[in-house]
């Protein structure tokens, strides 16, 4: 395969000058030009609509169609939400984006914007952004003094604000309704659905929930095209009808024990063996790899063996993983517990639970205390099966939870019984930490 | 007279258009106040719901969900630095590192050096995980913060 010309990371491969008059020198805010003067929002949506593009958040939900949910002809005002939470471990891209180009974002929130007639874009950004946070409002700054935002921008019946709005260190705000609730002033919990956000969301008016990458791609869908976006990545698999296939660039984020951890734009549907060993550098310290956290640790857990997986929208699935997720990998080595390592996923979500569902509040909590006594040897012959059960009981899928965060919480704990029991039930018989735990393994 | 100065009153008025309900406002509203005065305290949370037509039980809700703001009981100390403990980080080292801040700085994660200079806290991933082992500094981060950087670090923060 011919080396991928990156299209998202380009100009930030390049080391572009990230401002406005560098970004327009760059062919920047062509498509915003193309759109307000040649395309009506219902063409916008359509392009995106047929260019296969899915949200790049972690569900993977076409996003063009997710627009058409609005409400028709509704009196407005509809709101954007831009979420960029980012707060899924071990993902880092959003930041990337924001931070050393965010006109290319920015120029999505105004497609997004007209496509959906939003006329205020809420940009939902975690409070450890800070770098981030200071170039978006750098780049907004620079759109209202040239147009490109507030009252009928290049002249058109079209206007948009755009704020950002920081978050305070909640995981869940990163969950589309969390989100919402935290941007009205409350605490960030989920919100039973329906209603679904497009029918009532922010301030209980029509709102699209967008993820940064995935607008950072409407950019490129509306300047090159539809067709253009399909020769990127994977069409639909003709065996099964609901796939929508999964099309275009994907930033895929590298880290854990790999030589040159780092965030690489490739094709959809590279194999976690070929962004470890060619793009991560491989498995550090000239070791093996034991397994990986393909997607962000909510997607569960792949084996070595696994690594031929390819990291589309239906790969991970095919070997028990929960999805694609956020397409994080981190790679953990032969030395690494598998307790240490499910201890440091469980301790994330006990701590990150927000606390409304019962069965996730209490069933995150009780699976890091099991962890914990594990790791400390004194682990119980019956814990796994106990461990699996909690697992398996909390989340959406279940029907126990309001949303995901428990699915993702309990799917690496199932994957990790699953894949790597024999090395958790040798550590629970003997009684005593088997190899190199976590904290030393540096 | 106001407990909260009338420049940071400006600052949380100024929001108010940006959102169609004031209560909106009571994340920045909180964020200004704790930036410049290290906790949000009883009187200013009181403050900030008769400016936003809240309830400060309200505001006391929301603040308290997030547990980033500081009560007056414990205040921040000039520096606010992260230790991240999430998987990327703790792969390469990010247990341990909190560890030696903590003995260093002779404080427990969550609490301010006795100079009043550096408060230590835990973080959930930082998204920084290129970085590993990562922290951050107020609101920016440092990448690869490996042991033998402590030193220099505290240095700069002291």
């Amino acid at each position: 395969m011919p080396d991928f010309e990156p299209v998202l990371l380009k100009r930030i491969n390049a080391k572009a000058n990230p401002w406005l008059d560098a970004y327009r020198a760059d062919g920047g805010y062509r498509g915003v030009t193309k759109a307000l003067n040649e395309m009506t929002p219902a063409q916008v949506i359509d392009v995106v609509k047929n260019s296969g593009l899915r949200g790049r958040g972690g569900a993977g939900f076409p996003c063009g169609v997710k627009w058409t949910f609005l409400p028709k002809d509704h009196p407005g005002p509809i709101y954007l939400c831009v979420n960029a939470d980012e707060s899924e471990p071990c993902t880092f891209n959003n930041r990337i984006l924001m931070e050393h180009d965010p006109h290319q974002v920015l120029e999505g929130i105004l497609l997004a914007s007209y496509a959906t007639k939003a006329s205020v874009a809420y940009v939902y950004l975690r409070y450890e952004y800070g770098v981030a946070y200071r170039n978006m409002q750098k780049a907004i700054d620079e759109l209202y003094a040239n147009n490109l935002l507030g009252k009928n921008i290049l002249g058109k019946d079209f206007s948009l604000e755009v704020y950002l709005h920081r978050g305070a260190g909640a995981y869940i705000c990163g969950e589309e309704t969390g989100l919402i609730e935290s941007l009205e002033g409350k605490r960030g919990w989920p919100r039973i659905k329906p209603p679904f956000p497009a029918v009532e969301g922010a301030f209980r008016k029509p709102t699209v929930v967008n993820n940064i990458e995935t607008l950072a791609c409407v950019t490129h869908v509306i300047d090159r095209g539809a067709d253009w976006f399909k020769t990127i990545g994977i069409p639909p698999d003709p065996k099964n009808p609901r796939d929508a296939g999964s099309y275009g660039p994907k930033l895929y984020c590298i880290s854990g024990h790999v030589n040159t951890p780092c965030c690489v734009e490739l094709p959809l549907g590279i194999t976690v063996r070929e962004l470890v060993d060619r793009h991560g550098g491989g498995v550090w310290k000239g070791r093996k790899a034991k397994g990986c956290i393909p997607g962000g640790i909510s997607m569960g857990m792949m084996t070595e063996a696994e690594f031929d997986t390819p990291l589309d929208f239906n790969g991970p699935g095919k070997v028990g993983c929960l999805g694609l997720g956020t397409a994080a990998v981190t790679v953990f080595d032969e030395t690494t517990s598998i307790v240490d390592v499910l201890y440091n996923i469980c301790r994330f979500f006990a701590h990150e639970s927000c606390g409304q569902c019962t069965p996730c509040r209490e069933g995150t909590g009780w699976m890091m205390k099991m962890l914990d006594r594990i790791r400390h040897g004194q682990g119980r012959k019956e814990d796994l099966e106990i461990l699996d059960e909690v697992a398996k009981s909390i989340g959406i899928m279940p029907g126990t939870t309001i949303c995901g965060l428990a699915d993702g919480a309990g799917w690496p704990v199932k994957n990790a019984i699953a894949k790597f029991r024999p090395e958790l039930e040798e550590y629970i018989r003997a009684g005593q930490k088997t190899t190199v735990a976590l904290e030393m393994a540096h | 007279m106001a407990y909260l100065s009338e420049d940071l009153r400006q600052q949380i008025l100024a929001y108010i258009p940006r959102y169609p309900s004031k209560q909106a406002v009571t994340l920045p509203a909180l964020h200004i106040v704790h930036d410049a005065m290290r906790c949000v305290s009883h009187e200013a949370i009181r403050e900030i719901a008769e400016m936003l037509d809240l309830s400060p039980a309200q505001v006391h809700d929301t603040m308290t969900f997030y547990q980033f703001f500081r009560e007056e009981n414990a205040p921040l100390g000039q520096t606010r630095l992260w230790v991240c403990r999430s998987l990327a980080c703790g792969l390469r080292g990010g247990d341990a590192l909190l560890e030696t801040f903590c003995e260093k700085l002779h404080v427990e994660p969550g609490g301010t050096t006795k100079d009043g200079k550096i408060t230590l806290e835990f973080a959930e991933c930082l998204g920084a995980c290129e970085g590993a082992p990562a922290v951050m500094v107020n609101d920016e981060h440092r990448h690869c913060v490996t042991a033998e950087k402590v030193d220099a670090l505290i240095g700069e923060l002291s």
